[in-house]
């Protein structure tokens, strides 16, 4: 049992004290997150894949069915976020809700929502990316990198 | 030579108890579905209250609540002599705001969601001290406000931690006055802001329970008090875990109070709320006390008790900082009379 007294040095109470937090402090229902992601997610993308059959079967090629795809689930995305319904998905879902396509438009559409209060330019325009900012901008990095290895090592 | 109304290193005695003549209460739609539900003035339905955004939401429902007190306290506002008020948003907006319309000589405070026992217990020492007969107190925080500064836009799709808090949209207020009828306050301790290195800002009970520990602690030494000598000790919102970490800490400065120790944060929401660890924000310790605690003591189901509402005093820029967050803890006996 961690034990935290006020005569000790304050580094130690920190340490017991941190202690103490880990015993108390409850433990992430990891196996019900884990599952549900891999639910979730894999809908997702079962859904993904019946636009494009279905876009392909319309007579699109593969790169342009892609796109007709990933339109969609961006569009069905943003209106749940605007509906109130993706946040309650993604409550369970995690991961599952934030890794594809989906994600990343209820990331831009959340702020835009959001901070529409604070106008169109200063509001809306500079918060659109506050969360999907970071996933831009190490996403583009990551793709330099190895665009740049690709080209020495190939 | 020590100050005449000062118990030990950070206890106030009142020589004539303020009293709580008036208080009021107003909360938002979950606060209202929970277990306290009965014991609030007003539920709002709609988290916007008739306005276009969540602040004007918020201020409005702290003006609402200032109204109401003054009013049930058959007093105008002329003749409050100063306004104490807080909340959580960025330089206190909202009791800024509210303090524009109401016209009252206003003293800002910032202690988050500690404030409501900061403007009880300053509140108390200027009546007390002789230079106020009436002061108002009240306090506001709103979910989405509170979000939206410190945390997520709250249509972002996220899992919170089972730790984490949910803030309560609501505000209260009250009245104190020289002389009057209600439950009284008879002492107070001022908190030190106290960190133990817990830096995850979703883990505010980790970071607030060694405050509430030492304030509760230091009130029961500087005045040479019992643990029995209440019938609850209740803090403002550490939350389920948070509550079980002041517990323990209590016990290791040798207080045993787990059977009389609660806190509002985890009275105003039931399990099934999916609030997680319970309610935090400024109006948590506010509507609990002002509402629910109050009836209770003029019920006579409670006689004394120790009111310590908790603060954590970080800020969106300490955190990603790295900084660590101090808790803060003020302590208010209120006694039924």
């Amino acid at each position: 049992m961690a034990e935290v007294k006020d005569s000790q040095p304050l580094e130690i109470q920190k340490k017991e004290y941190q202690k103490m937090v880990q015993e108390i402090q409850p433990k992430p229902t990891l196996g019900r997150n884990v599952f549900w992601a891999f639910v979730v997610g894999g809908l997702i993308s079962v859904l993904g894949q019946l636009f494009l059959n279905f876009f392909q079967a319309r007579g699109l090629a593969l790169p342009e069915a892609g796109a007709a795809t990933s339109t969609v689930l961006v569009f069905l995305a943003a209106l749940l976020t605007g509906l109130g319904v993706y946040d309650e998905i993604a409550k369970f879902a995690g991961a599952g809700s934030i890794v594809p396509i989906t994600g990343f438009a209820n990331s831009m559409v959340a702020p835009a929502m959001e901070y529409r209060g604070e106008g169109l330019v200063l509001g809306v325009g500079a918060r659109l990316f506050t969360v999907a900012g970071p996933v831009l901008v190490f996403g583009i990095v990551t793709a330099w990198i190895v665009a740049i290895l690709y080209y020495f090592f190939r | 030579m020590p100050a005449p109304k000062k118990n030990g290193l950070q206890t106030v005695w009142f020589q004539n108890p303020p009293v709580i003549i008036s208080t009021a209460t107003i909360v938002g739609n979950k606060e209202g579905q929970g277990p306290l539900g009965h014991t609030f003035d007003k539920v709002v339905e709609d988290n916007y209250y008739g306005e276009n955004t969540w602040e004007k939401a918020e201020r409005r429902m702290l003006k609402e609540v200032m109204q109401n007190a003054i009013q049930r306290a058959n007093l105008q506002p002329q003749n409050i002599d100063y306004l104490l008020a807080g909340d959580l948003l960025n330089q206190i907006i909202s009791a800024d705001f509210v303090a524009r319309d109401l016209g009252i000589p206003f003293i800002g405070l910032y202690g988050a969601c500690s404030t409501m026992y900061e403007g009880l217990a300053l509140g108390a020492m200027l009546i007390d001290g002789g230079f106020a007969e009436y002061v108002l107190v009240g306090v506001s925080s709103h979910y989405s406000t509170a979000e939206r500064q410190y945390r997520y836009p709250t249509e972002q799709g996220t899992q919170r931690p089972l730790y984490a808090s949910w803030t309560v949209t609501g505000a209260a207020a009250a009245v104190l006055a020289r002389q009057g009828n209600g439950p009284v306050i008879t002492h107070a301790t001022i908190g030190k802001a106290i960190d133990l290195g817990q830096g995850d800002p979703m883990n505010m009970g980790a970071a607030m329970a060694p405050a509430a520990a030492d304030t509760m602690a230091r009130h029961l030494l500087d005045t040479q008090r019992q643990p029995d000598y209440y019938d609850l000790f209740i803090t403002g919102d550490l939350g389920t875990y948070g509550r079980e970490l002041a517990l323990k800490l209590m016990q290791q400065k040798g207080y045993d109070i787990s059977n009389r120790f609660s806190d509002c944060g985890v009275l105003i929401y039931s399990p099934d709320q999916d609030a997680h660890a319970g309610g935090s924000g400024c109006a948590c310790a506010g509507v609990v006390t002002c509402g629910y605690l109050m009836q209770e003591i003029k019920a006579g189901r409670l006689k004394r008790i120790l009111g310590v509402a908790t603060g954590a005093l970080l800020s969106l820029c300490s955190y990603q900082q790295g900084e660590t967050i101090p808790g803060i803890a003020h302590a208010v006996v209120i006694e039924g009379r």
